[in-house]
Order: C-alpha cells, then structure tokens, then sequence
C-alpha cells in the first residue's frame, strides 16, 4: 500500500512538474479559435480544439476526451452567445478546472469583442434556436478575427504574462498581414456585392454583412430546425419572384435539403468551409477566406 | 467678438476703397495697401487656425465613433434582463400513456428488490415531471435542486446538493441529496433516458435508481485519457428505504471512469464500481408458496458490483443526421442479513445492453435487452413460505422516438416483461418529455 502511495505521488509529481514547463494549454471550442491562438501563440501555447469544421458546434456531445482536455486547459477560447451552452457548461462542472470557469481572465468569448448582428427583440423557443446575445457565427466576417485577434492577443499576455511582449508582436505581425488579406479579399469579391442569397441554416449574416449579400431566406424553416419538404416547396415558389445566385451551406450541413434546391431554382449550391478544416483548402484562417471568396465568385458566374 | 470687428472692417474697406482710387495721395495709398496686407495676413492666420481647429474636431470625432463602436459591442454582449441573478429553472413536463396486458401487482421473481419499481399504473398517467433549479451560489459552489412531481401528487426531491467548484487539483466535492455516480445510468435524469423505463437489473438491485443524502468525493486526472475516481459515504436511503439514524454513513461506494476517443467519430466511456449498504427494512413484492402477494422486509449487508460502458458513434462526431449509441452494464449483488425474520443471503447478478440509431435528423430507434440470473438464494428458514426457483426474468423492448428540437420528443415503446414467472406482460407506452426554460446540457 505504502509503495502504492509512494507511486501515485510520484506520478503526480511528475505530471505536475511536466504541465509546469509545458506550453501554456489552450482549449478552443471551435477551430477558427483555434487556429488563432496559433496563430498568436507560435510554440508558446499548445492549442486543442475541441470541435471539427464537419461538426454542429450547437450540439455536441459533452465526451469524456474534452472532460479530460479541459482539465488541463490554461485558457479557454470559445465564441460565446450561448453557442456552447448545450455542451460546455456540463463540460466545466466535470472538469474542475478551476481557472476556466465563466468570468475568470482563462475564459475567453470571441462574441464580446465585436458588434452583434440578430439581436433577437423576442426571446421564445417557438422562433427556433434563438441566441439572447445574437447570432454567434461571428467567424464569417474576417474584420471580426481582427477585433477577436487584438483582444486575445491582450488575453494571452494577461494569462501568460511572462510571454506577454511575444505575443504582442506576434499580433501586430498577425494583423498587418491580415488587414492587407482583408483588402485583398474585398478587392476580389467586389463583383458579389449586393447578389441575391438563399442559406441554409442562418450561420452567414456576418459574412453577408461584410460583403454585401443579400439572403432573401433560409432553407431551415426557423434556424436549428432541419428543412422540411414542404418548407423547401414554399423556398423554391419564393425564387419564381425573387431569384437567387446561389444556394450556400455551411460545410457541416447535410447536402440534401440545398441539393434540392439546386436542382429544381438551377441556381448552384455552395459548401462553404465556415470555418478552419470545412473544406481541403481551407487550413488556416487565411485560406479559410481564399477558398471562401473563390467559391462564392465562381457560383457567381 | 473678433468675427464682427473683422466684418466691420470689410464694409468700411469697402466703402473706402473707391474714395481710395479717387485719391490722388500716395501716403494714403500705402496706408491703405499696409492696411490690406495686414487684413490679409490676419485672414489667413485665422483660416489656419480654423483649420487646425477643424482637424481637432475630425479626431475627436473620430474617437467618438470608436467609443461609440466599443459600446455598441460591449452593449450587444451584456444581458439585458432584469432577472440575471435567478437561477437556471427547468421544468420538465413528461406524461405516458401504458397499455399492459397484465395488471400491477409488479414484483421480479426470485429477487428481492424494493423500491419504486415496475412499469407504473396502466392508462394515462403524468410520468415524471421534473422541475430543477441550479446555479453558481457564489465563486466557491454551485448548487441545484430537482423535484419528482408524481401522478399521485407528491413531491419527492430527486436532488439537492450543494457541489465545489474551486477546489484545486480538479477535486470536487458534492453533498446533499444527489444521484449516485455509481455505473452509467445510475446519475442521468429520467427524461434523458433512452428507454420509458430502466433496466432490469437496475430496478432489481438499485430500487431503480440509488440517490442518497451523503458526500461525494471525486477527482479527474491530468491524462489525455479521461480518468476519473470518486468515493461517496452516504445515509443508505436505497430503494426506498429511510436509511440508518445512526453516527456516519450507512453506505459507501467507489467508483472510477475512464473514457476517450477512437478518431473523430468514436467516443467511449467504461467504468467500475462498487456500493456497500447496510439496508434497514427495505420492502419488496413477492408471491410466496401458495401464490399469495406478500411483501418481504430485507435487513442487512448488501453489496453491488457495476461494470459499465458505452460507445458512441457519428460519422465525423456530427450527430445531427446519424447517430449510434450502444451500452451495456452488468450488476451483481451480494446480500446477506434477515428476511422477515429468518435469515437470508443471496447471491445474483444481472445486465442489460441495449442500442440507440438515429436514423433520420429528427428519428431515432432502439433495441435492449434486459436479463437477470437467479443466481443462488438461501432463504433460512423462510423455505416454508418463499421457494426457490431458477427462474431467469427477462425482457426485450423497443422504442421509436421523435424529436422535433432538442426541447421535445414523442416515444413509442414496445416491450415484453417476463420479469414475473407466472405473467408475461406485453407492454405499449407512449410518452412525451418536453424542456422548458433553461437550456440544458446534457452529460454524456
């Protein structure tokens, strides 16, 4: 028993001393927050994200693996706005990560750093999956990553203070290339501006904002409700008067219901990444948005 | 005051600059002229300073609208309701409808379990309702309660228990009256079940559930593998019973999880545990020798072995469209004290596994099979009145569900209970659970 005992503090011991040296654990909801944490961090921070770009972030279930992932977490980079509300709070009362809990300085929330769109004036579940603090797929507009990149930026070095001047420079160098990318992408997605959009599920109106979209109605018939037949019928009769460019998906909704679609209104579907690792060009934030653009300008066509 | 002295200045310049021309006198011309220069001089001085006065203002309004920005964001993310201090409520309405072929006169052949068990009365009745509670109650716990509302007017409190949530080294340390963490099912709310009912071997050797006033001691590893171990020392309430009025607890249990990915579609969880509990008249339904209902009272030592686990898959971890969940969990129980007043030891295990499809978004299916082994019984001295027999109770149910959101769903559930010897009941329910309030998370 003695030896027993002696064992299991050793290996405490020793995992401690490693988590001690070890880079600083950062535990992303999603992977665009993840992938910006890398991008900020470098070899300073080891980032697990705990969702993939083909996964519903609203409804995820709260597994042992991300238990164990958030246990050892330094700081904790999701979107907010009730995105992760159906997984992460169960995830943080299991974990006892004492750090990470809601209001600490490790509990980041992308959505307090921009201006929200879809602020409900009406809160009932009979209008679907509605978010109080509006609509949290904040990621679609890259001028978003910006404000989201400065805060956490400022968040690292809060958390991390020893690192603090690294990061900073870190972000200025992230963002000097960004802003330019952003000129960039607007530059080539100036012929988008004010087309005509069906959406699948309402994850765009950041984007649609950014570039001027105009999303005359969405294939789901209240948003988190899967499309229905006699929905879609009612969509389709809808683009008889009000034609569309294009029907646009996010890369981790079923094909079927914007497939429909296509076929019959001849207009094309669009799988967007919608975030980090959504399609094979998509590996980081900045190819995120290459392939974004391209894919919407060749619908376009 | 300088505007009109300046305009006062242009009309007499004005007037004076025909007279000017008329005059002959050059001192007055270059009176004049140097007058002109000054004029001009001033004018420009001023549209210089105008101008910088100008930029001023451009950047002060510049910084408005970035204040302006920054309060639009921080306006958007602060919640606007007066009420933010309440608690997370949740109100869970659940009503069945059962059609049996038998009546309720429910017991399991050959065990003795206690308890709130059975498949409840026939025709229409309120299920369980659930109305919970919870919130953080300062930086250092959190807290919760859950009330049963039963078809008979009562309320039964489920839960209420106060848990840490800043202890270091990832302890947490729960008591009150809480939902042991022993098994699988063991700690998940009825309206979270996959089946209207629990397994067999549950009903039999938990009272269907085991609650219990106590504390909890639990602790998760630093590991990329999920391990988690946990001990709990609590008053014996079980299956129904009022547990011990005595120093300390009357039951204890250990238990410990380990759980992890296979890739990105497959999670899984596994588990080990044991309960100890020194029961006290603890009532169970029973035919005795001649057929006639009796109700049997156990006290004594009872210990229960749980071996749990389960698996979830979904193409890329993206449940939304299709889904499979398989699990399993095997019981033994030992037990050993009175029956009535002879005495009795047991010794009997059983288990159940069962799997859940979702085969369309809002669909989803499942088979289990339940079974109990009779094991060996020695009923002392009571063998007059209560026979053995090797009997094994079984039971195979189906259910179909449909889920139109993450708040509601509508069950069909097929079963055949051979849970009594000399009845086999064929069973249809019908159930709705729907959520209202809080937004729930559910555990795994």
């Amino acid at each position: 028993m003695k030896q027993f005992i002696q064992v299991i503090a050793l290996s405490i011991f020793l995992m401690a001393s490693q988590a001690a040296n070890a880079a600083l654990n950062i535990f992303a909801c999603e992977p665009e927050w993840g992938a910006l944490a890398q991008e900020l961090g470098g070899d300073k921070v080891t980032v697990f994200s705990a969702t993939n770009a083909l996964q519903d972030v609203h409804h995820i279930e709260a597994k042992p693996s991300l238990v164990a992932h958030l246990r050892k977490a330094d700081l904790l980079v999701c979107t907010g706005s009730e995105l992760e509300i159906g997984w992460l709070p169960v995830l943080l009362r299991q974990a006892g990560n004492e750090k990470v809990l809601a209001g600490k300085p490790a509990n980041f929330e992308a959505a307090h750093y921009v201006r929200m769109l879809e602020v409900p004036t009406r809160l009932d579940r009979a209008d679907g999956d509605v978010h109080p603090g509006g609509n949290p797929h904040i990621q679609t507009d890259p001028r978003n990553i910006g404000k989201v990149a400065e805060a956490l930026a400022q968040r690292l070095a809060e958390v991390d203070a020893a690192n603090a001047t690294f990061y900073q420079g870190r972000y200025k160098d992230f963002d000097q290339r960004w802003q330019n990318a952003i000129k960039r992408w607007q530059a080539e997605a100036a012929p988008l501006k004010g087309i005509s959009i069906v959406v699948q599920h309402k994850g765009f109106p950041y984007l649609e904002d950014w570039l001027g979209l105009k999303e005359i109605t969405t294939l789901e018939p209240k948003p988190g409700v899967e499309p229905t037949s006699a929905h879609l019928v009612e969509v389709l009769a809808q683009l008889q008067h009000q034609p569309a460019k294009m029907v646009i998906r996010a890369a981790y909704n079923s094909d079927r219901p914007s497939q429909w679609l296509s076929e019959r209104a001849k207009i094309p579907a669009v799988a967007l990444p919608f975030t980090v690792g959504g399609s094979e060009r998509a590996k980081d934030l900045f190819s995120l948005f290459d392939d974004t653009i391209q894919r919407l300008l060749e619908a376009s066509k | 005051m300088h505007n009109h002295k300046l305009m006062a200045r242009a009309i007499a310049l004005a007037f004076l600059l025909p007279a000017a021309a008329q005059a002959n006198d050059s001192d007055e011309m270059e009176k004049l002229r140097g007058e002109l220069q000054e004029m001009k001089k001033t004018y420009e001085s001023r549209i210089q300073s105008l101008e910088s006065r100008l930029n001023q203002t451009e950047t002060i309004a510049n910084g408005a609208d970035k204040k302006a920005d920054d309060a639009a964001v921080q306006a958007s993310a602060k919640p606007t309701s007066s009420n933010a201090f309440n608690p997370d409520i949740s109100l869970i309405l659940s009503g069945t409808l059962a059609n049996r072929s038998q009546d309720s006169n429910y017991h399991i052949t050959g065990f003795q379990a206690g308890g709130e068990i059975g498949p409840g009365s026939r025709g229409f009745s309120l299920g369980e309702s659930e109305l919970g509670v919870y919130a953080n109650v300062d930086d250092k716990f959190y807290g919760g309660l859950n009330l049963a509302l039963a078809p008979d007017n009562t309320i039964g409190v489920e839960e209420a228990f106060i848990q840490t949530t800043s202890l270091p080294g990832a302890l947490t340390v729960k008591a009150g009256r809480f939902f042991s963490s022993i098994g699988y099912l063991n700690e998940q709310h009825a309206h979270t079940w996959d089946f209207v009912d629990n397994p067999l071997a549950y009903q039999a050797f938990l009272g269907n559930q085991f609650g219990d006033d106590g504390v909890q001691l639990k602790w998760l590893a630093p590991t990329d593998l999920f391990v988690e171990l946990g001990a709990e020392l609590s008053r014996g309430r079980i299956a129904d019973t009022a547990g011990r009025d005595k120093n300390g607890g009357s039951a204890g249990s250990v238990f410990a999880h380990v759980g992890g990915d296979v890739g990105a579609s497959s999670s899984w969880r596994a588990g080990l545990s044991y309960l100890t509990a020194s029961t006290e008249n603890r009532q169970s339904n029973d035919l005795d020798a001649t057929d006639a209902n009796v109700i049997n009272s156990f006290t004594g030592n009872s210990k229960v072995w749980i071996a749990d686990a389960v698996w979830k898959w979904a193409p890329n971890g993206n449940a939304s469209n299709t889904s499979v969940k398989l699990q399993g969990e095997y019981l033994h129980r030992n037990e050993d004290g009175s029956l009535n007043t002879d005495n009795y030891s047991a010794s009997q295990d059983g288990w159940y596994v069962q799997g859940v499809y979702k085969f369309l978004p809002n669909w989803r299916t499942g088979l289990r099979y339940d079974q109990l082994n009779s094991g060996s019984v020695n009923y002392g001295a009571n063998t007059a009145n209560l026979v053995n027999t090797d009997y094994d109770p079984s039971r195979i149910s189906w259910m179909l569900d449909y889920n139109p959101s993450e708040f509601s769903r509508v069950r069909l559930q097929l079963s055949q209970d051979k849970s009594r010897q000399e009845a086999t009941d064929n069973q249809v329910f019908i159930q709705y659970q729907m959520s209202l309030g809080a937004h729930g998370a559910h555990k795994y």
